[in-house]
């Protein structure tokens, strides 16, 4: 029998989808036992799999025997807008979800890179914040705890439901930003935000050596933006550099703010967005580190931004950057090769700065890996963790390259 | 299997004679933390003063296979520093010394032994703040903060010990160094630190810990509201987090809680006929908005229910309230020789149901059960008094502590919020997690740890887990040790037996 034809007969032909150009049979099953059957198949019959959500950030051209995606894993099971919690299952697209929330007054206040339909998982497994992470952290922070399925097809249950939880070890933490490594995500318990009563950006052009200083002197006032991010010409369609701040919250806390922010602008006038045109900033802002083959993120100390700027400007040009600098978090996109890549890394392994490429074609990510420059004794315990929880190694994940 | 022979002459040669603890009676000292109702006599105590010391010990003990359990100040309530026959305590206490401090990264890298509180007094004079704050924090330790992932009052807002650890340099049980996390947060590879934070002490031992400091707030404002009933208190809270207002804090105590605090010297004036009252912190950077928003909030407090809102007017005054609640524990010291301090978390939505099952549970059990706890989390603390020389009355502890956790879990909860599993909750680790899942806590366990040989027996009721490829040996739990104790509570079965 062939793969398709063991596939089939596991799951049935309705879960069967057309394979993609590399011609790789794809999948997709429609409960997460599925896929922990899929799983526990494919460790048996040494099946190497790639897993792959609705296909709009990681490339899906990792080698492999067998693709699962999971698009069909849709549901939302509970949304509790009075303990400002929600369940989803891994594959339901960010679009909707957030729709879904907002329909109950309920907020996730997160805002990854990339497409609106990109699936939670997605954003879960590879831990991809975006400008509010300044205001409400990285992602692990909105997770309450995660169901998985290991390599060889257990299911796991991490966390819980409730706002705080020290039961066991814990394991969600380790699938969110493993990359799937450890395991592939099918259910999230989600933490909630009220939906901002008051929510406006306001955004401020010009040199980037300027515009830091702003955004420091924002941060030394005491404001507390959900969002301050400074964002490249190229990737913002400006003349100049961007420093972006959305203010989000209570009426009271947003209007207070907008108050200390003239007196914060240094002499510059920060310019207010029309809901509308916000809306488009930020989903432009989101949808650029998509298009072009590469992204990275690094993430450095705030006082070493500049220099981390500086730094990637030399090494790689600076055309598509995006940086919160209070958070020290930068994200690059666009066009490199193996080579710079991994000197780069180099280079910022020495300045205590951790480089995680986020995405790029299979030649370069397998070569490069998701993450690398390991500090003492990491090494060991990341060949630990894949040999615990992908016993077989089924899953194909470029972890720390070739 | 007691220590071998020499052991106690060989630790002297690292930290000093005086430095560790070998008669009985000094070891008696370490048989407890601040749960009353476990006790294990360590077989050695040592207490080392330097992190090279640190590494030499652990690395001795590797070497003749050992095991040891890490320990800070001792605070803890799930009795996961204690310490088993054949078993070290190693105690951290002496690392104690604040290593940086970088006011312009907000962050702070310290040694494990450094208590809270005194963290929280070396960012201050630069306007930052360590933000968990136990209440044991004036004696607890941030390396027992790290191992337990501790909470505390201000966390609604400002999250939990995990929220703000950057990065950890780890002491492996074989004495391999590993340095996880980086200054800036972002973690080399996966999240190790995330894993790490919260692991009670069985993944290695902390050497150095790089913490985030946040700016403290410029304006503070404190409420006291009252309520004649429970049910109410519960709703007014789900009221104010509906509104989209986080309070730094949001925190409740019942009528008994009161009574025993205004019995005391930490006496808050609280309102003695309150069936319980609120106290609500609203904090910020912006002393308008802070004013803005403990306006919609006390609003809310009385459209809620409450009986009076009453708002601190001086520091002092807000101090006083703090007190009162910061001290409750101790303040419940009057009520009976012993207090059980519970800890588990439901759905904020849950907690008028729940807290009145908790009340039937203590009514069918005639025990006296005060609650103060984290409302805005809904992480419950319902303590029980009682006195553990009557055998009958520790039995009614025991069963009525099980069924609060399962009342606490039917209504969608967990079994610990902040204290952690230790050997306490072992028992209910069942109830909450299936085989596979604690099978794989193990194996994660064995990652750090393959032969268990840091604070064995925690955590994961190994006999309740599935099977993994990496998990060898199954050991059953550590066993009670009570025998020389006339005072000490007895666990009458054992901490692993399952609950019917």
């Amino acid at each position: 029998m062939t793969i398709l034809e063991k596939v089939t007969a596991l799951l049935g032909e309705g879960a069967v989808l057309e394979a993609g150009t590399d011609r790789v049979p794809r999948v997709a099953p429609g409960s997460p036992d599925a896929v922990a059957l899929l799983l526990g198949t494919a460790h048996q019959e040494g099946w190497r799999v790639r897993i792959e959500g609705a296909g709009t950030w990681l490339q899906s051209d990792a080698p492999a025997d067998l693709a699962i995606t999971t698009r069909r894993l849709d549901r939302i099971p509970a949304i509790e807008p009075s303990d400002l919690t929600a369940t989803a299952e891994a594959g339901i697209g960010l679009d909707q979800l957030r729709q879904q929330l907002a329909d109950r007054g309920a907020w996730l206040a997160i805002d990854p890179p990339g497409l609106a339909g990109r699936t939670l998982g997605s954003v879960v497994s590879t831990a991809t914040a975006g400008p509010l992470r300044h205001g409400f952290g990285p992602i692990k922070d909105h997770l309450l705890g995660v169901t998985f399925v290991t390599g060889d097809g257990r299911m796991v249950q991490s966390g819980g439901r409730v706002m705080k939880n020290v039961a066991g070890y814990d394991l969600t933490r380790l699938q969110a930003g493993g990359f799937g490594a450890f395991g592939v995500i099918v259910l999230v318990h989600l933490r909630l935000r009220t939906l901002p009563r008051a929510d406006i950006t306001y955004v401020l052009e010009g040199a980037r050596e300027d515009l830091t200083q702003v955004g420091e002197d924002i941060a030394g006032a005491g404001l507390t933006p959900a969002a301050l991010e400074l964002v490249s010409p190229a990737l913002a369609r400006r003349e100049r550099w961007v420093l972006a701040v959305r203010l989000a919250g209570s009426p009271a806390l947003v209007s207070a703010d907008e108050a200390g922010l003239g007196a914060a602008s240094g002499g510059g006038r920060f310019t207010p967005l029309r809901a509308e045109e916000a809306h488009a900033f930020w989903m432009r802002l989101a949808e650029g580190f998509s298009v072009r083959p590469v992204t990275f993120r690094i993430g450095g100390v705030p006082t070493a931004s500049d220099e981390l700027l500086d730094l990637l400007q030399h090494q790689l040009g600076d055309e598509w950057i995006s940086a919160s600098p209070a958070a020290g978090a930068i994200r690059w996109t666009g066009d490199t090769n193996i080579d710079r890549l991994q000197r780069l890394r180099r280079t910022l392994a020495g300045l205590e700065v951790p480089l995680t490429l986020e995405r790029a074609p299979w030649p370069l990510r397998g070569a490069v890996g998701h993450f690398g420059a390991y500090r003492e004794g990491v090494g060991p315990l990341v060949a630990g963790l894949r040999r615990t929880f992908d016993p077989g190694g089924a899953l194909v994940v470029a972890t720390e390259g070739s | 299997m007691p220590a071998p022979a020499g052991l106690a002459r060989d630790l002297a040669a690292i930290v000093g004679t005086k430095h560790v603890r070998e008669a009985r009676a000094e070891r008696v000292t370490y048989s407890m933390d601040g749960l009353p109702t476990h006790r294990r006599v360590p077989d050695l105590v040592v207490l080392p003063g330097s992190r090279e010391e640190v590494i030499a010990v652990v690395r001795l003990l590797a070497a003749l296979g050992v095991p040891f359990v890490p320990r800070g100040a001792g605070t803890g309530l799930s009795g996961g520093a204690l310490a088993d026959e054949g078993a070290v305590l190693l105690v951290l206490t002496r690392l104690n010394r604040v290593l940086k401090m970088d006011p312009a990264n907000r962050l702070a890298v310290v040694e494990p032994g450094v208590v809270n509180a005194k963290l929280g007094a070396a960012a201050r004079p630069a306007g930052l703040q360590y933000a968990p704050d136990p209440s044991s924090q004036s004696a607890c330790t941030i390396g027992g903060n790290v191992a337990e992932n501790a909470g505390g009052p201000h966390c609604l807002k400002y999250g939990v010990t995990a929220n703000h650890i950057l990065a950890l340099e780890v002491l492996l049980a074989d004495g391999s160094l590993v340095e996880i996390g980086s200054p800036g947060g972002e973690p080399w590879g996966p999240d190790l630190v995330g894993v790490f934070v919260g692991s009670e002490g069985n993944f290695g031992i902390t050497t150095k810990i790089t913490a985030r400091l946040m700016p403290l707030p410029r304006a503070v404002r404190t409420l006291l509201a009252d309520f004649t009933g429970l049910r109410v208190a519960g709703e007014a809270v789900s009221a104010i987090i509906a509104a989209g207002i986080v309070p730094a804090a949001l925190e409740m105590m019942d009528q008994s809680c009161i009574n025993a605090v205004e019995d005391s010297v930490y006496a808050a004036g609280y309102p003695r006929d309150a069936a319980a009252v609120l106290l609500v912190e609203i904090d910020g950077r912006n002393s308008d908005a802070v004013v803005a928003e403990t306006d919609v909030v006390t609003d809310l407090l009385r459209k809620s229910g409450a009986r009076s809102v009453r708002s601190a007017a001086t520091e002092a005054e807000r101090e006083r309230l703090w007190q009162g609640r910061k001290k409750a524990f101790g303040a419940m010291g009057r009520l009976s020789r012993d207090l059980v301090v519970q800890d588990a978390v439901v759905p904020r939505s849950a907690l008028p149901q729940v807290l009145e099952k908790i009340s039937t549970i203590a009514q069918h059990y005639g025990l006296v059960v005060s609650n103060v706890f984290h409302a805005g989390d809904g992480n419950l603390h319902p303590n029980i008094s009682f006195d553990s020389t009557n055998l009958a009355v520790k039995q009614k502890v025991e069963a009525a502590s099980a069924e609060i956790m399962q009342a606490c879990i039917a209504a969608g909860g967990t079994i610990t919020g902040e204290h952690g599993v230790g050997i306490d909750k072992l028992r209910y680790m069942p109830m909450i997690f299936d085989a596979e899942s604690l099978g794989a806590m193990q194996a994660l366990r064995r990652v750090f740890d393959p032969d268990e040989r840091v604070n064995p027996g925690k955590v994961v009721p190994v006999h309740a887990c599935r099977e993994w490829a990496s998990i060898r040996n199954a050991k059953v739990g550590m066993r009670n040790d009570n025998a020389g104790f006339n005072s000490a509570f007895h666990i009458s079965h054992s901490a692993l037996e399952p609950i019917r």
